[in-house]
């Protein structure tokens, strides 16, 4: 039953896949350029021992996953309830409240490998990448998708104006991404910053993919950052869930 | 803040009234959702002076500028947050929200029912998008001059370049969505505007660029924005700033024309 | 004195003719009506007199002024329902009569006191603080109709007005309008209801394919093209046709539909008993008086509503 809701998602993307490669592949390919290339020619000692860019792009993998996650869950669940109504639509088949959340959120999953399976395979090619390991990034990638995909389900479903997804974009997202060791260690942030990245699910995601195509460890527990990433898609499942079932089952 | 109070200090009879009651209809929708959005979008910049300036600043250390002086990366980094965010609450109000307001939510339709012409209806849209964009700059000066990136009067001076900045971003914008034909093109004109971000001798100096991507990162709108502000805040104007200058009014002159013209054309079938 | 003057008055876009050059004038304080099927080229000719089209040929003059010249001065004198509710979904009830207020330059004091005029007089008062989406398609009408009055018009054009809303909600909407007839508001309104055309206009023109078929009153154009009773005959066949010659010379006109046959007839008992009397048996016979959709009918040999 879950399948047959990630089909029809998967039959609706291959009407507009063209314009999301360029929003989910084009935009990190160029901050990678830009920023990776650009700024990392000034970054004259390179980063805990490798050069800029090597050290920013498995950060920027995990920062994609986390941005693809968070916009195919945040509008695109706000219109299954508010404009399409796709959800209704489901609801009204022999579906359960589960198989719609959960088909959906393989349909996230499904752009979040994509997205990121295709920036791995370019960052490869600009030889940034130390190790077989890299291609952990991918699973990590789906993970963090999940990790913020299953919390965003929850507050997409329960905002009635699509304003409050533009402030979590605003105040959530973009923060989320300056913030969390993708562009800098997050060592060097005041205690408290630090601490707020600790708690966000990206760092650890940022964390776990440097570890992977660096070829070192990580600089926190591999195992408890997974299991803190899983905490997070699971807690964020369960008010999906709940958040799904007051608006399907009346 | 000067243009808080210009929609009642513009009282005159015909086309500046009709475009203020465009700016006060905006103003009559605000709400406390729309508020969030607007007092975050101060925060965007300030944000990533602080990822990008300070933090990223730190593993740069200082930036030796093609005539020798050296400064601090923030400095170097925090006139480009200024300009484009400028350019950012410019084209947010001119393209998508103005592009929602004519196909979608039909509210000009209605407007050109009364005396409110389109032209007027396109200018009160670009005032309402520069009292946005105005309220963000003057903020990120603030934050600009209590990190010691700039001195009060050099960021009075650069206050006005960025003024002059939204109004050229929000001429091209209005231009631009009359050409719009779906929601989708829209991914087009946010991935330009991030390409343009990353670009524009936004975060390293464009000399540093390749020489043919150097020559065209210069002929872009975001680019002479940057360098006109950040000469002002930084110091060292000269005539290369007077062209900036001609070129933003330029582009401003030529958007609200092509975008008054469209827009009958688009709404008077 | 004639507020509105048309003279060969041509619509064109591109690759077809919407308007095919009509002639309209309408005198202060009357009430009237483009009365026609979808695709006659009404609201083409209300959005040309509303002075938001160009007209392509043709004469038009509207309260003796050139819309293309004079158009913003022009509008200000008028007010518009259009066809589709375009009410600002992100304000109020009331804000959208005050800040509407203001694109006619009129002060705010001034401006929000005829919003609570206005709003009683449609009946929404009690809903002033609303949001718009919520309000019934009923409600929504009432509120673009204060919209259009928010100035104080000399003409108030409304394109169908009451289309899309149910019979309660439609009669609000005409006991309203009939009350602005009343205080001397000249109306010029569309529609392809015959009954809403009967009901409000003093005088309307029938359009078909861009052109005017008929004008007059409505009691006149009844006259003049249709009998004074209708009879309406079922029969239980799969085609009516087989009837029609059996028929012939009942009445002075016959006119043969899919699912009935109307016959025309000064008297309607006296053409039932003439059925019965050639011993035709339909399901159901209904006299009843002849009405637009009938002149229509004639005039096209189409229905209207269909």
């Amino acid at each position: 039953m879950t399948w047959s809701v990630l089909e029809y998602h998967l039959v609706s993307y291959r009407r507009i896949w063209r314009s999301s490669v360029l929003s989910s592949f084009v935009l990190p390919l160029l901050t990678m350029l830009g920023f990776g290339v650009g700024v990392g020619a000034y970054v004259t000692g390179g980063v805990q021992g490798v050069p800029y860019l090597d050290w920013m792009v498995p950060g920027l993998i995990a920062s994609t996953a986390m941005q693809v996650a968070i916009g195919d869950s945040s509008w695109p669940v706000f219109g299954g309830f508010e404009w399409q109504k796709i959800y209704f639509g489901q609801a009204a088949a022999p579906l359960r409240v589960a198989d719609i959340l959960d088909g959906h959120l393989l349909f996230v999953v499904f752009r979040t490998l994509t997205s990121c399976a295709a920036f791995l395979l370019i960052a490869t090619a600009f030889g940034t990448m130390h190790s077989a390991w890299a291609l952990a990034t991918l699973p990590i990638a789906a993970l963090v998708g999940l990790s913020v995909a299953t919390p965003t389900f929850a507050y997409a479903a329960a905002v009635r104006s699509d304003s409050y997804l533009a402030i979590l974009f605003r105040l959530g997202v973009i923060p989320m991404s300056l913030f969390s060791g993708v562009f800098f260690p997050v060592e060097s942030l005041p205690a408290v910053f630090r601490w707020i990245a600790y708690a966000l699910p990206l760092w650890h995601g940022v964390d776990l993919s440097r570890a992977a195509t660096l070829g070192a460890a990580p600089s926190w527990s591999a195992a408890g950052h997974v299991v803190y990433l899983a905490l997070w898609a699971g807690v964020g499942w369960l008010l999906a869930l709940r958040r799904f079932r007051k608006r399907l089952v009346v | 803040m000067v243009t808080l109070v210009l929609p009642r200090l513009v009282s005159f009879e015909g086309a500046g009234r009709r475009s203020a009651s465009v700016v006060e209809r905006n103003a009559a929708s605000l709400r406390t959702a729309y508020w969030l959005v607007l007092i975050s979008g101060f925060l965007e910049p300030v944000l990533y002076l602080f990822s990008i300036g300070v933090g990223v600043g730190a593993l740069v250390g200082d930036l030796t500028l093609p005539d020798g002086r050296i400064i601090g990366y923030a400095a170097f980094v925090a006139p480009a947050m200024l300009a484009s965010s400028a350019m950012t609450g410019a084209l947010s109000e001119t393209t998508f929200n103005f592009f929602g307001k004519m196909k979608f939510m039909k509210l000009y339709d209605g407007m050109l029912a009364t005396p409110v012409r389109p032209i007027e209806i396109a200018l009160g849209e670009l005032a309402w998008a520069m009292i946005r964009g105005n309220l963000y700059a003057a903020a990120f000066l603030v934050v600009m001059v209590l990190m010691d990136l700039t001195t009060p009067s050099r960021a009075l001076a650069a206050f006005a370049a960025a003024v002059l900045v939204g109004f050229a971003f929000g001429g091209a914008g209005m231009a631009l969505s009359t050409y719009m034909r779906s929601w989708q093109d829209f991914d087009l004109i946010a991935s330009a505007q991030f390409a343009l971000f990353l670009f524009s001798g936004t975060f390293v100096p464009a000399q540093a660029y390749p020489s043919i991507l150097r020559w065209l990162v210069e002929a872009t709108p975001l680019y002479r924005s940057v360098d006109l502000i950040r000469a002002i805040s930084i110091g060292g104007v000269g005539w290369v700033q007077a062209v900036d200058v001609v070129y933003l009014l330029a582009v401003f002159g030529i958007g609200l024309t092509i975008a008054g013209r469209r827009m009958e054309k688009l709404l008077c079938k | 004195m004639t507020l509105i003057h048309a003279r060969g008055l041509v619509k064109r876009f591109e690759g077809f003719t919407a308007v095919d050059g009509i002639d309209v004038d309408v005198e202060r304080g009357e009430a009237f009506g483009f009365l026609g099927p979808n695709g006659a080229g009404k609201s083409s000719t209300m959005r040309m007199i509303g002075c938001v089209s160009p007209p392509t040929g043709g004469v038009l003059r509207i309260l003796d002024m050139d819309p293309l010249r004079d158009g913003p001065k022009i509008r200000a004198r008028l007010g518009v329902c259009p066809q589709l509710d375009n009410l600002d979904l992100e304000l109020t009830v009331r804000e959208n009569l005050t800040t509407y207020a203001r694109f006619f330059g009129i002060p705010r004091k001034v401006a929000r006191r005829r919003a609570d005029e206005l709003l009683d007089f449609v009946q929404l008062t009690e809903r002033a603080d609303s949001k718009v989406e919520p309000l019934s398609g009923g409600m929504k009408r009432r509120l673009t109709i204060a919209r259009a009055l928010v100035n104080e018009p000399e003409i108030v054009l409304l394109d169908e007005p009451t289309t899309g809303l149910d019979p309660q909600a439609r009669h609000l909407v005409w006991e309203r309008l009939f009350r602005l007839k009343q205080q001397g508001v000249t109306l010029v309104l569309t529609t392809h209801y015959m009954d809403e055309a009967e009901q409000l206009c003093d005088r309307l023109v029938v359009m078909d394919g861009g052109k005017i078929v008929a004008e007059g009153s409505p009691r006149a154009l009844i006259d003049e093209y249709s009998t004074r009773e209708v009879v309406e005959l079922r029969f239980n066949v799969e085609s009516q046709d087989v009837f029609a010659d059996k028929l012939a010379g009942v009445g002075e006109r016959l006119e043969v539909l899919p699912d009935r046959i109307l016959l025309y007839v000064a008297d309607g008992d006296d053409a039932v008993a003439e059925v019965q009397r050639r011993a035709l048996s339909p399901a159901s016979v209904l006299v009843r008086r002849s009405s637009l959709e009938d002149v229509f009918l004639h005039l096209t040999g189409r229905t209207l509503v269909d």
